[in-house]
C-alpha cells in the first residue's frame, strides 16, 4: 500500500526548510523505490514545529516536528521498519494539544488537504456552502449572514451581514466582491495561511457573496510580499475554473461569476479600504473620504462588497451549517470564531481559531508556552502596528471586540506580537511613528507630517531632552492626529505611542504616572 | 552629472530592445483592462527588475494617463523600483514581530557586512538590500526574503554564510 507523505508547502515551512526535506524524501524515495506519495499539504499551524512532516498510518496522521534533510534517512528508515521510536516523532498530529483544544471551523482543512485538490476539497466539506447558496435567493443568503453575526475579521468588525445587504439593495449594472488579501499587519498571517492552504474556502466564500449580492466580478488584492500564496491561489482558481465552480455558469445555475487576482506592490495603506479600490484602479493609494461608502460607490463608482480573506472563508460554513452553528460560538456580540495567530517572541507561535472569550493568559500562556527566550513577558501588542501595547496586568482580558475596545485596544486582525523584558518600549513607540511616516498616503497633514514630528519628539525624549515635557507635546500631537486623520493609519498609530507611554513611563525617562509635572 | 542626466533622458526606450520587448508585451497584455497601471508595471518590474524611467512616458501615451500620473504610481508603491537592483536581493522584516526577535540585529549586520544602506546595492552590483514591512512569517521570526524566497528564524551570526552563499552563486551561471 503506498504511503502518503504529507509535507507542508506553506511559506513559513518552506522558511524553514520543507522545500529541501522534500525534495529529499523524494531523493531517498526514489533511491529505495519505497512505495510512497509525498502530498504537499497546507500548514496545521503550529509553525513552531514546522517543518512538520507527517506520515498516514492506520491510528492516524503522525507528525515528525522540526524535520531537517539530516533526517530524512532515518525517518525513511523508521517507516520501513515500522518502528515509531524516532526521536522527532510527536505522535498523533491531531492529539497535539495545541490543536485539539481548537475550534476550528475556518481552518478546519488547513494542514489536512493538498491546498490545490478540488477532490480532497469535496472530500471535506467543500463547496457544501456554495450548494446551499444556489438553492437560496440573495435576500435569505443575506439574511443568514447577518442572523450568524459575523464581523469583518480584517480588523474593524463591522457586520458582515449589513455591508452585503446594503450592495444588494443597490441597483447597477455591476458589482464587484473585492477580496482584502493586502494582509499588512505585523503579527498576522492567517490570511496568508488560508490562501495557501485552502485557497477553494475563499473561492466559495467569494462566489457566495456574489450570488448574494448579484456581483458577477470579483478581485482579490493580494500582497507582493506574499508570492507563494500568489502561486497558490492562482492553480486553485485555474481548478476551480476547469470544473465549473468559477465562470459563465457556476455549478450549472446559469449565473456568472469569476475572479481576478490582482498583486499589491507593498505599500501599507492599501490595506485600508478605500485606498486599496484607488489602487485596484491603477491610482495611488489615497484614502477617500467616506460617505459615499464603497458598498454604495466602490470600485470604479459601482457597489462593492469589501471583505477580508478570514471573513469571506468563514462563510462557506455558516451557509452548510447555518447561522446558529456559527452563533453558538463566542460571547456578547463578538460571534464565531477568531483565528489568532502567535507571534513575535513566543515558545510556540502559530494559528490558533478559538471561540471569542478566551483570554490572552490561556493564549500566551496555554497555547503559547511563554516567550521563546525564556524571559517573562513584558507586553503584547494586538492587532498589528495601530494596536495598544498591552501589559501584564490586563492578561486576564477576554478576547471580546467591546471588552478590548472598553480597554484602549482592540483585537484587529487577531495577531498577537510578544515582546519579553529586554523591549525597551520608546523605542516601539518611535518605530510606531517612523511606520507611520513611511507608510502614510500623505492625504491628511496630521498623519503625514506628524508623523515625522512624533519621531523627532521621542527621540528627543529617548536622550533625555526634557522629557516631561516632550511627552506632553507626543500626548498633544496623538490627539491631533487622532481627530485629524481620515483613516485608521494617522488616527490610530497613537494607540501604541500612548499606550507604551502610560504602561512603561520609567522606559520614557517618565515618573510613574507623572506624566503631567514639569521637569 | 547634470549633462549625464540630459543624456540619459535622450535615449529612448527604444535604444534598449530588450526593455522595448518587455514593455509592449506588458502594454499589450494588460492595456484593455480595467486599472491597468498596477498589472503593467508588475509585469515590466518582473522581467527586468525595475521600472526603466523612460518606459514611463510610454506607458502613459499608451493608457491615456499622464507621465506625472504614471510616474506618481511608480513612486507610490515602495515595491517599484526605479533603478536596477542588484542580481540577488535581500528583503529583510523590520517589523514588530521580528523586531521581538533580534530583526535589529539581523539588519546591523547585514548592513555591515555588506557596507550598503537600504535600497543601496553592493559596488560590485551583486547585492541589494531592502526593508520590508511583513512577510507573514511572524511566528517563526526574524524573517528574510532572498530573491523571493523566505528565510525564516534568522540569526546575525548565521549572515556572514546567507552572503558568502550568495556570493558563490555568482560564478555559476
Amino acid at each position: 500500500m503506498t504511503t502518503k507523505i504529507f509535507i507542508p508547502r506553506d511559506s513559513s515551512a518552506i522558511g524553514l526548510g520543507s522545500n529541501a526535506v522534500a525534495e529529499s524524501f523524494a531523493r531517498v524515495a526514489h533511491s529505495t523505490k519505497a512505495d510512497v506519495e509525498i502530498v504537499r499539504n497546507g500548514s496545521r499551524g503550529l509553525i513552531w514545529m514546522e517543518p512538520l512532516v507527517e506520515v498516514e498510518t492506520n491510528a492516524g496522521r503522525e507528525g515528525y516536528s522540526n524535520v531537517t534533510t539530516d533526517d530524512v534517512e532515518s525517518l525513511f528508515k523508521s517507516l520501513v521498519t515500522g518502528e515509531r521510536d524516532h526521536e522527532k516523532n510527536v505522535g498523533l498530529v491531531e492529539d497535539i494539544p495545541y490543536l485539539k483544544n481548537q475550534e476550528r471551523l475556518c481552518f478546519a482543512r488547513n494542514g489536512v488537504t493538498d491546498p490545490t485538490s478540488i477532490e480532497d476539497y469535496l472530500e471535506k466539506d467543500g463547496f457544501k456552502g456554495l450548494k446551499a447558496a444556489l438553492n437560496m435567493d440573495g435576500k435569505s443568503i443575506v439574511e443568514t449572514v447577518t442572523q450568524s453575526g459575523l464581523r469583518g475579521r480584517g480588523g474593524a468588525a463591522f457586520p458582515t451581514g449589513i455591508k452585503w445587504n446594503t450592495v444588494l439593495n443597490c441597483s447597477a449594472s455591476q458589482k464587484y466582491i473585492v477580496c482584502n488579501a493586502d494582509e499588512g499587519d505585523s503579527g498576522t498571517f492567517s490570511d496568508r495561511m488560508t490562501m495557501e492552504g485552502d485557497p477553494f474556502v475563499l473561492i466559495e466564500g467569494m462566489t457566495i457573496a456574489a450570488l448574494a449580492v448579484g456581483a458577477t466580478k470579483g478581485f482579490v488584492y493580494l500582497r507582493s510580499e506574499y508570492p507563494h500564496a500568489e502561486e497558490v491561489l492562482n492553480e486553485a482558481l485555474q481548478v476551480a475554473r476547469a470544473k465549473g465552480y468559477l465562470g459563465d455558469n457556476v455549478c450549472g445555475s446559469k449565473q456568472s461569476f469569476d475572479i481576478e487576482l490582482r498583486r499589491a506592490a507593498g505599500a501599507y495603506i492599501c490595506g485600508e479600504e478605500t485606498s486599496m479600490l484607488e489602487s485596484l484602479e491603477g491610482k495611488r493609494g489615497l484614502v477617500r473620504p467616506k460617505p459615499p461608502l464603497p458598498a454604495i460607490s466602490g470600485l470604479f463608482g459601482q457597489p462593492t462588497v469589501v471583505n477580508n480573506v478570514v471573513t469571506l472563508s468563514s462563510i462557506p460554513f455558516i451557509l452548510a451549517n447555518g447561522a446558529s452553528a456559527y452563533k453558538d460560538y463566542g460571547m456578547g456580540r463578538s460571534m464565531g470564531t477568531l483565528p489568532i495567530q502567535l507571534a513575535g517572541n513566543i515558545k510556540r507561535g502559530g494559528l490558533v481559531e478559538k471561540a471569542f472569550g478566551v483570554t490572552l493568559n490561556e493564549l500566551l500562556y496555554d497555547f503559547g508556552g511563554g516567550t521563546a527566550s525564556g524571559k517573562p513577558i513584558r507586553t503584547v501588542q494586538i492587532g498589528g502596528p495601530l494596536g495598544a501595547y498591552i501589559p501584564e496586568s490586563q492578561f486576564d482580558l477576554k478576547l471580546d471586540y467591546e471588552t478590548f475596545s472598553a480597554a484602549g485596544a482592540m483585537i484587529g486582525h487577531g495577531g498577537i506580537v510578544v515582546f519579553d523584558q529586554t523591549v525597551n518600549m520608546a523605542s516601539m513607540a518611535r518605530f510606531a511613528m517612523e511606520f507611520c511616516a513611511i507608510e502614510s498616503c500623505g492625504k491628511c497633514t496630521p498623519c503625514r507630517i506628524g508623523s515625522t514630528r512624533g519621531m523627532e519628539t521621542i527621540d528627543k525624549i529617548i536622550s533625555g531632552e526634557n522629557p516631561s515635557m516632550n511627552a506632553d507635546l507626543i500626548e498633544d500631537l496623538c490627539d491631533t492626529m487622532l481627530h485629524g486623520s481620515l483613516c485608521a493609519l494617522g488616527g490610530m498609530i497613537p494607540f501604541p505611542v500612548l499606550s507604551a507611554m502610560k504602561h512603561f513611563p520609567e522606559d520614557f525617562c517618565l515618573e510613574p504616572h507623572a506624566n503631567k509635572v514639569a521637569a | 552629472m547634470f549633462l549625464r542626466c540630459l543624456a540619459h533622458r535622450e535615449v529612448s526606450i527604444l535604444a534598449d530592445t530588450h526593455h522595448k520587448v518587455v514593455v509592449d508585451a506588458a502594454l499589450e497584455k494588460h492595456e484593455s483592462t480595467k486599472g491597468s497601471l498596477l498589472p503593467i508595471l508588475h509585469e515590466i518590474q518582473d522581467a527586468l527588475g525595475y521600472i526603466p524611467s523612460d518606459a514611463i512616458d510610454v506607458i502613459g501615451k499608451r493608457i491615456n494617463r499622464s507621465r506625472a500620473e504614471v510616474h506618481g504610481v511608480v513612486s507610490f508603491y515602495h515595491h517599484f523600483r526605479t533603478h536596477k537592483p542588484g542580481r540577488h536581493i535581500i528583503q529583510v522584516c523590520r517589523s514588530e514581530a521580528c523586531q521581538a526577535l533580534g530583526a535589529n540585529d539581523v539588519i546591523d549586520k547585514l548592513k555591515r557586512t555588506l557596507g550598503i544602506e537600504f535600497h543601496e546595492s553592493t559596488s560590485d552590483g551583486q547585492i541589494t538590500l531592502e526593508p520590508i514591512y511583513c512577510l507573514g512569517h511572524c511566528a517563526c521570526a526574524p524573517a528574510l526574503m532572498v530573491n523571493g524566497e523566505p528565510r525564516a528564524k534568522m540569526k546575525s551570526e548565521r549572515v556572514d554564510s546567507l552572503i558568502n552563499e550568495l556570493r558563490a552563486t555568482n560564478y555559476d551561471d
